[in-house]
């Protein structure tokens, strides 16, 4: 009898603890969603912010966050994918090889918080780019690095190394090997790392806090070296900085709609391409 | 092309690779030469034995209080808090998912998590400002519900995802034998489960673990709204309460450029820095442990 209660109880913490996590979600997407969708509208999502930001919508903050991300991706991208590629296809074990994995996983581990301080430190100040659009691009492409270089690996490690013995032996040199069989074979898997690496940008707040993020710009950022607005931060500001915050709420409910729809639609594409991916192995 | 040609090219695209393998160690080595080099700064005029052992934060004050100490307890207490929240839940429902969850409905629950993981912190630091913190203000009859356990709550949410999912995979490393042979002695599924599976992925669930607490003290935009943000020693949960890496993003918008204050902010980073390596060579050290355990 008393076993019979310990497994009861055992029952009640396991599944317990699940619907708990499931539970969490569902408040969050509810509560934002329900309060949120009222506020979103085409003219919220295509006009810019007026009356002391009272009123109008958060187009600037759209464009901004777009700018930043594909800012972060073109320099991220290449970068962490040649770092994957030398680590699975180049390095052989050894010593440095070791120091170089470590110093990615540790990377991975860093707050973002710090990487704003470098990306102040090294863009905005030595290297001269000032805040901008584009120093806090490089910021978030240098933060996304370790995420880019892991999941590139995991999907290259799923190559068969027979492809390549294959092509060598055809006469290719291993450049043409890497750029001509695995890199095209691999593609879907960095694709997913690289498009939930994006997912990740966009919803960063503290590493673009100094170097380039804007409360209020009266136009659209066209340039990388001007200051911009973006979704996650414009939220922040909303829901603490603004003289009248309750007032406000429903445009930050509207804009905390816009961010997680944008975050959950890069995250729906990477899952749509690894089930697709999968499904054809 | 010549076969020259290309063998240059292989060569040349070699060394391009190999490049970024380097730089990968120049960034680690580079963000804490830069946080060093600006500290020093700031030790050169505030004794270290002030900012450690201080009792103020005030950089405004007249003769300036520099002390890490009450950013140390604010964010040890929201961390604390977090983990014995987020630690049992994480397991529980790791275990949960590994061992006893049908395949089906493990494959609703794995994206449920994915989608956990996707929300940004920004998000969860609104949802603490308008819905859990009128819950606690409720509960504890106060009047305001930005406090120490409202970041808690948050920070143990965001760690969830990420302690589930590796906390699932050691689980899973577990080979199927060992769970054969605790049955085959007559051991129930919940003995096995309590008594082989878990003790077995312990190296594997304190990795898990240690990730999750490096997320946890690194988070910085969740606690900067829910914590109330009051640079004291806090005495409690339920007071307000600002963390490390909540300053740095609060006053160094505000701060002159390479002022002590500006430097202070680049002391308290580079502590914060030491911990969280730290905690990865930990965690790193005992999943090393594991994969040596199962090989």
């Amino acid at each position: 009898m008393v076993k019979k209660m310990g497994y009861l109880l055992n029952w009640v913490f396991f599944l317990g603890s699940t619907m708990l996590v499931c539970l969490i979600l569902g408040t969050i997407l509810v509560d934002i969603f329900s309060k949120g969708m009222s506020s979103v509208s085409w003219s919220f999502i295509s006009k810019f912010p007026s009356d002391g930001m009272t009123e109008g919508g958060i187009l600037p903050a759209i464009i901004g966050t777009l700018m930043l991300t594909l800012i972060t991706t073109l320099f991220s991208v290449p970068f962490g994918v040649a770092c994957a590629v030398y680590l699975n296809e180049y390095a052989k074990p050894s010593a440095l090889t070791n120091v170089i994995r470590a110093s990615i996983r540790n990377l991975a581990g860093i707050p973002s918080i710090i990487y704003g301080l470098f990306g102040l430190a090294l863009f905005v100040q030595s290297l001269n780019l000032g805040t901008s659009v584009l120093s806090a691009g490089l910021t978030l492409g240098l933060l996304s690095l370790p995420y880019i270089i892991t999941t590139t690996e995991e999907a290259l490690k799923r190559i068969p190394n027979s492809m390549r013995e294959a092509t060598l032996a055809l006469g290719a040199t291993q450049f043409e090997t890497v750029k001509d069989v695995v890199l095209p074979k691999a593609l879907p898997g960095i694709l997913t790392g690289v498009i939930l690496s994006m997912s990740r940008a966009a919803g960063e707040t503290a590493p673009i806090l100094f170097t380039g993020v804007a409360f209020y710009i009266n136009d659209i950022t066209t340039s990388p070296s001007q200051e911009f607005m973006a979704l996650p931060y414009h939220l922040y500001m909303l829901s603490t900085q603004h003289q009248s915050i309750e007032q406000v709420r429903p445009l930050a409910y509207g804009t905390a709609t816009v961010l997680i729809s944008l975050v959950f639609i890069l995250n729906i594409i990477a899952f749509y391409i690894r089930f697709k991916h999968r499904s054809q192995d | 092309m010549s076969i020259k040609r290309r063998e240059q090219a292989d060569i040349i695209f070699r060394k391009i690779f190999q490049a970024t393998g380097f730089i990968t160690i120049a960034l680690l080595a580079g963000i804490f030469i830069m946080l060093l080099y600006n500290s020093i700064a700031f030790f050169v005029e505030v004794k270290p034995i002030d900012f450690f052992t201080g009792s103020q934060w005030d950089p405004g004050s007249m003769k300036g209080d520099y002390s890490i100490a009450p950013l140390l307890v604010s964010t040890g207490l929201v961390t604390l808090g977090a983990m014995l929240i987020t630690v049992p839940l994480g397991i529980f429902t790791a275990a949960f998912l590994s061992e006893i969850a049908h395949p089906k409905l493990k494959s609703i629950l794995k994206p449920i998590i994915e989608m956990l993981a996707a929300i940004p912190s920004v998000a969860i630091g609104f949802l603490g400002i308008v819905l859990v913190g009128p819950w606690i203000a409720d509960i504890f009859g106060i009047q305001n519900g930005l406090n120490a356990i409202n970041g808690s709550i948050l920070l143990a949410v965001m760690a969830l995802p990420t302690i589930i999912t590796i906390s699932e995979d050691a689980i899973n490393a577990v080979p199927l034998s060992h769970r054969e042979a605790s049955m085959a002695l007559g051991a129930s599924k919940w003995e096995t489960i309590f008594k082989v599976t878990i003790p077995a992925s312990m190296p594997g669930l304190i990795a898990a673990v240690m990730l999750g607490l490096g997320r946890v003290l690194g988070e910085t935009m969740t606690v900067l709204m829910a914590t109330g943000n009051a640079a004291k020693m806090p005495s409690g949960f339920l007071d307000s309460v600002r963390t490390i890496t909540a300053t740095i993003a609060i006053e160094m918008g505000e701060v002159p450029y390479q002022t002590t204050h500006y430097f202070a902010l680049f002391a308290i980073a580079v502590i914060l820095f030491l911990i969280t390596l730290s905690i990865n060579l930990l965690g790193e050290y005992f999943s090393n442990r594991l994969r040596r355990f199962h090989a």
